[in-house]
């Protein structure tokens, strides 16, 4: 009876496990993007080989440039996990270098995909070209979209780092946002490897 | 229950107990929304009925011209993917956010202001396919929607996309609320309630939210491929560019097949928790029940191509699938004999949502034989496409689905509106119900075998099947009037129905600890659990209501409202739908209110 | 009250804490950043040898499944947390590569092996 007095008291925060709701949560989102971008790179897979015009794969993907945009999203992972740990900490002086450094890597990891993809488009590949033309673009450009969401979740996390407002007590909004990162980095070591690397 | 003015110290809570319409438009109570999602199924129920005695009328006599063969394809369009998607599916959920977080002892669901912005994109998503009757433009395609029929080649027009666009919003409001339950089941279950204390019925909402989360991002593909072949010119279905149809088949079941199960599960766990209340027994083999629902839903995702047997995929994939779908109906049938053996020796009693209960056991029986018919490749390939499968899903998706719901609503109306449902009128709706519905889908499975096409607007007089059609449409209108006597129940029971106590069943789980209705606060303090049945042990039974009945010396705080959900709502279903202007620039107006919106929120705290 | 926005039932404070058993200090994560950048010119190195062609695709995913392991056990702090997690985690990791792995066998392998499909 005394632990449902005590749990009376401040019951809003209790939950059965000790775990955060929030990370609970969106665990839980992240193992259903599992099958979206599953469903993707599935029907990226399929058709291989399939395309009946060209430009085929081996003609078209560029092998150091995207070797170079994948070490590029790599490194901002790191960025973010030293974001994380800096907010931990409480520094918000290195909180600020590291997720701008989230923001840096991430915004040229677009840049390398928009660059990529108007080159596609200029060297006659585009989303209604063939079936590789439709099923890489429409993989990647939804990656794509979400390196965006995710660049503009850390902008905002910057701003409010910069007025104070990311204290050790907010380290949970760093580390959900992280996960999110994470996450769209490890869809791309897959779409790097199957799509890139095993033609 | 008067609204009860705060102390100095206490914190300034919005009660949701305020009533008026801005209040209920803004409230991120999971009863309140519970509610909302029920009256809003419950309505998109008569429409989709509607459009079946379009169908009925239509098939009542050979060579008819009751609506034309456009009409027709639009009605059973309609009929299903309303009845799948705006029925089924939101009135279990409707019964998740009522009933789970009482049944766990919980205040509310784990992200209140998220369990508001999936009613209201169900909702707005429910309303804007419909709003294509308006251009006449309905979705036209079948509720599966197979690729190529439905590319811009063979259906031009709006028809097709307000379908995509649809579906595509009301998957995000699914997938929101299956991380939502996950969460609350894992993360908010009072002290001492176990994962295997559990109510069977909060069990298999974990199982089917398991399933929506993974399941509907696979048909969110399917449809984006659809959408981007049909808007921006891409290959994914089009065969001359080396684009395969069959994708779509493969996608949409792999989707469609664990959809199924969605559909199932929630009734299933329903009549688990109403069976035990009226044989006044606990649940025959609990464990057994639980890990046969986990399993169904894990092999579920293993049994697709069975709706693919005549597609041509070979001997050994299909091999596969006809082991994998035989196998799924173990699991299945173990729980049917749970059921019989809970109430082998009880004390039972046939209120009606036991009459509903027991008719699911005999009716998803007789369904399930029909299914297991199917699973053999050589016989579906003379069944497939025909009546005899309509017949089939009907008696899984009416006789257990619907049934299991209705069960449900019998059992937990009086925890809902502290007013009991006449048991007169309950059994008078019961029988009818039964006679109309076996009366209309019973003589399916004949006019099937016969040669009786699926989807196919009307038939030639000399087939014969001009007698099974009949009496279909015979039963179909006794199944439809049946429905008003519920209308008719409800309405008669809210006005000068008998006044529930909190536990009129003499129940055994949490929810009925509390009083009919609930405080908005649910419980005053949490209570503590020792046991799967703990109003049925009498020291438990004390503990608990020492906790649940009184009034708590402190208002305990609950989250506040709030009206970004709607707004958010109000933009996803905004983008989604401008990009029917073919323009790749207008949508992201829409997406400018939905990114205001939840930025709104985000900053919005959540307890003020 | 406050303006926390993450407020809301079930922040973990009535429990014993997030649930972290160890924690990965900085160095591991340099460490770690380091591996996956040797790792990903490994792949390009292999990509490029034609000595390496036979054995390309089995050495590729090995060397990217790592990569994905060490993100997700270290950056994304799986191997540290608690097991409901990985749980959840799991269970749709294990559907998607189930998908995966069975649509590509349906359309690139089974063709092979007989004359439908």
């Amino acid at each position: 009876m005394a632990q449902a007095a005590a749990i009376a008291q401040d019951d809003h925060h209790y939950t059965s496990t000790g775990l955060s709701s929030w990370k609970v949560g969106f665990w839980t989102f992240i193992g259903s993007e599992c099958l979206f971008f599953a469903s993707l790179i599935s029907t990226y897979m399929v058709y291989k080989g399939r395309s009946v015009v060209g430009p085929y794969p081996e003609e078209i993907l560029n092998i150091p440039l995207t070797s170079v945009s994948t070490f590029v999203l790599l490194m901002s992972s790191l960025a973010m996990v030293l974001a994380l740990d800096a907010v931990q900490r409480g520094s918000r002086k290195l909180s600020l270098v590291w997720l701008g450094g989230v923001i840096l890597l991430g915004s040229a990891f677009l840049g390398f995909q928009v660059y990529e993809f108007s080159h596609f488009v200029h060297e006659g590949l585009t989303i209604g070209t063939n079936v590789f033309g439709s099923s890489f673009f429409v993989l990647t450009g939804f990656h794509g979209a979400h390196v965006t969401g995710g660049v503009i979740w850390m902008i905002t996390l910057w701003i409010l780092a910069a007025r104070g407002k990311l204290a050790p007590a907010d380290s949970l909004k760093v580390e959900i946002a992280g996960l999110y990162w994470h996450f769209v980095d490890i869809v791309w070591i897959v779409i790097f490897t199957l799509v890139y690397l095993i033609q | 229950m008067s609204v009860t003015t705060e102390s100095a110290q206490a914190p300034a809570v919005t009660h949701t107990q305020d009533t008026g319409i801005w209040s209920w438009m803004t409230t991120v109570d999971h009863k309140r929304i519970g509610i909302m999602y029920f009256l809003t199924s419950f309505f998109f129920f008569f429409v989709g009925g509607f459009e079946a005695l379009l169908i009925r009328i239509q098939l009542m006599r050979p060579e008819n011209a009751f609506i034309s063969a456009e009409t027709y394809s639009q009605m059973f369009t309609m009929h299903g993917t309303t009845m799948v998607f705006l029925v089924a599916m939101p009135m279990a959920v409707a019964f998740f956010n009522y009933i789970v977080p009482l049944q766990i002892g919980a205040r509310d669901v784990a992200f209140p202001r998220l369990n508001a912005l999936s009613y209201w994109i169900f909702l707005f998503g429910g309303l804007f396919i419909n709003s294509s009757f308006l251009f006449g433009a309905a979705p036209n395609t079948s509720w599966v929607g197979y690729a190529n029929l439905t590319s811009l080649q063979f259906t031009p027009g709006r028809n097709v996309e307000f379908w995509v666009i649809g579906l595509s919003i009301l998957g995000i409001s699914s997938i929101l609320g299956g991380v939502n339950f996950i969460t609350t089941i894992i993360n908010l279950r009072a002290p001492g309630m176990k994962l295997m204390r559990m109510p069977l019925f909060a069990w298999m909402t974990l199982v089917t939210s398991f399933l929506l989360v993974t399941a509907i991002p696979v048909v969110a593909v399917a449809l984006i491929l659809l959408a981007f072949d049909r808007f921006f010119g891409a290959n994914f279905y089009e065969v001359t560019a080396g684009g395969d149809p069959i994708l779509w088949q493969h996608l949409f079941w792999l989707f469609g097949h664990p959809e199924v199960y969605i559909l199932i599960l929630p009734s299933f766990g329903i009549i688990s928790d109403v069976i035990p209340t009226f044989s006044r027994k606990p649940l025959f083999g609990y464990p057994v029940v639980v890990y046969a629902g986990i399993l169904i839903g894990f092999i579920g995702w293993g049994v697709w191509s069975h709706h693919m047997f005549t597609v041509g995929l070979g001997p050994i994939a299909d091999s596969f699938f006809v082991a994998s779908t035989m196998i799924i109906a173990i699991p299945t049938g173990i729980k049917i004999f749970n059921w019989l053996a809970t109430m082998w020796g009880g004390a039972l009693r046939f209120p009606t949502a036991m009459l509903f209960a027991v008719g699911v056991v005999a009716i998803f029986t007789v369904g399930g034989l029909s299914g297991v018919m199917h699973a053999s490749a050589p016989v579906d390939l003379q069944q497939h496409d025909s009546y005899f499968v309509v017949a089939h899903f009907h008696y899984v998706l009416v006789g257990g689905a619907l049934m299991g719901l209705f069960s449900g609503l019998y059992f937990w109306f009086p925890k809902v509106t502290g007013k009991l449902l006449s048991e007169s009128l309950g059994k008078w709706h019961f029988w009818t119900t039964m006679i109309g519905f076996n009366l209309t889908f019973f003589p399916m499975h004949f006019a099937g075998l016969f040669g009786m096409p699926r989807r196919t607007w009307t038939y030639q007089a000399e087939l014969n099947l001009e007698i099974w059609n009949q009496l279909s449409t015979v039963g179909a209108f006794i199944f439809g009037l049946s429905s008003l006597l519920l209308i008719w129940n409800f309405g008669r029971s809210l006005k000068k129905g008998e006044e529930a106590s909190a536990n009129p069943w003499d129940a055994a789980t949490l929810e009925w600890a509390i009083p009919s209705p609930p405080h908005h606060y649910n419980f005053p303090v949490l209570p503590e659990v020792r046991s799967r049945e703990p109003l049925w042990h009498e020291a438990e039974r004390a503990d608990v209501e020492a906790v649940t009945l009184p009034e708590p010396a402190k208002e305990p705080i609950m989250p506040s409202s709030s009206f970004w959900p709607m707004v958010v709502a109000f933009g996803i279903t905004l983008t989604w739908a401008l990009v029917m202007t073919g323009v790749w620039w207008v949508p992201l107006l829409g997406f400018g209110v939905t990114a205001f919106g939840v930025f709104s929120w985000a900053f919005q705290p959540a307890f003020r | 009250m406050s303006t926390e926005t993450l407020d809301g039932p079930g922040q973990g404070h009535g429990g014993h804490g997030q649930g972290q058993g160890g924690h990965a200090s900085r160095g591991t994560y340099w460490a770690i950043g380091g591996i996956l950048t040797l790792i990903t010119a490994a792949e390009v190195a292999i990509f490029y040898l034609p000595a390496m062609a036979p054995v390309l695709v089995p050495l590729l995913l090995v060397l990217s499944a790592t990569k994905f392991l060490l993100v997700v056990m270290f950056f994304m702090h799986l191997k540290f947390d608690s097991p409901v997690f990985s749980g959840v985690f799991l269970a749709g990791l294990v559907l998607a590569s189930f998908m995966t792995v069975a649509l590509i066998l349906l359309y690139q392998v089974l063709p092979n092996y007989q004359v439908m499909g």
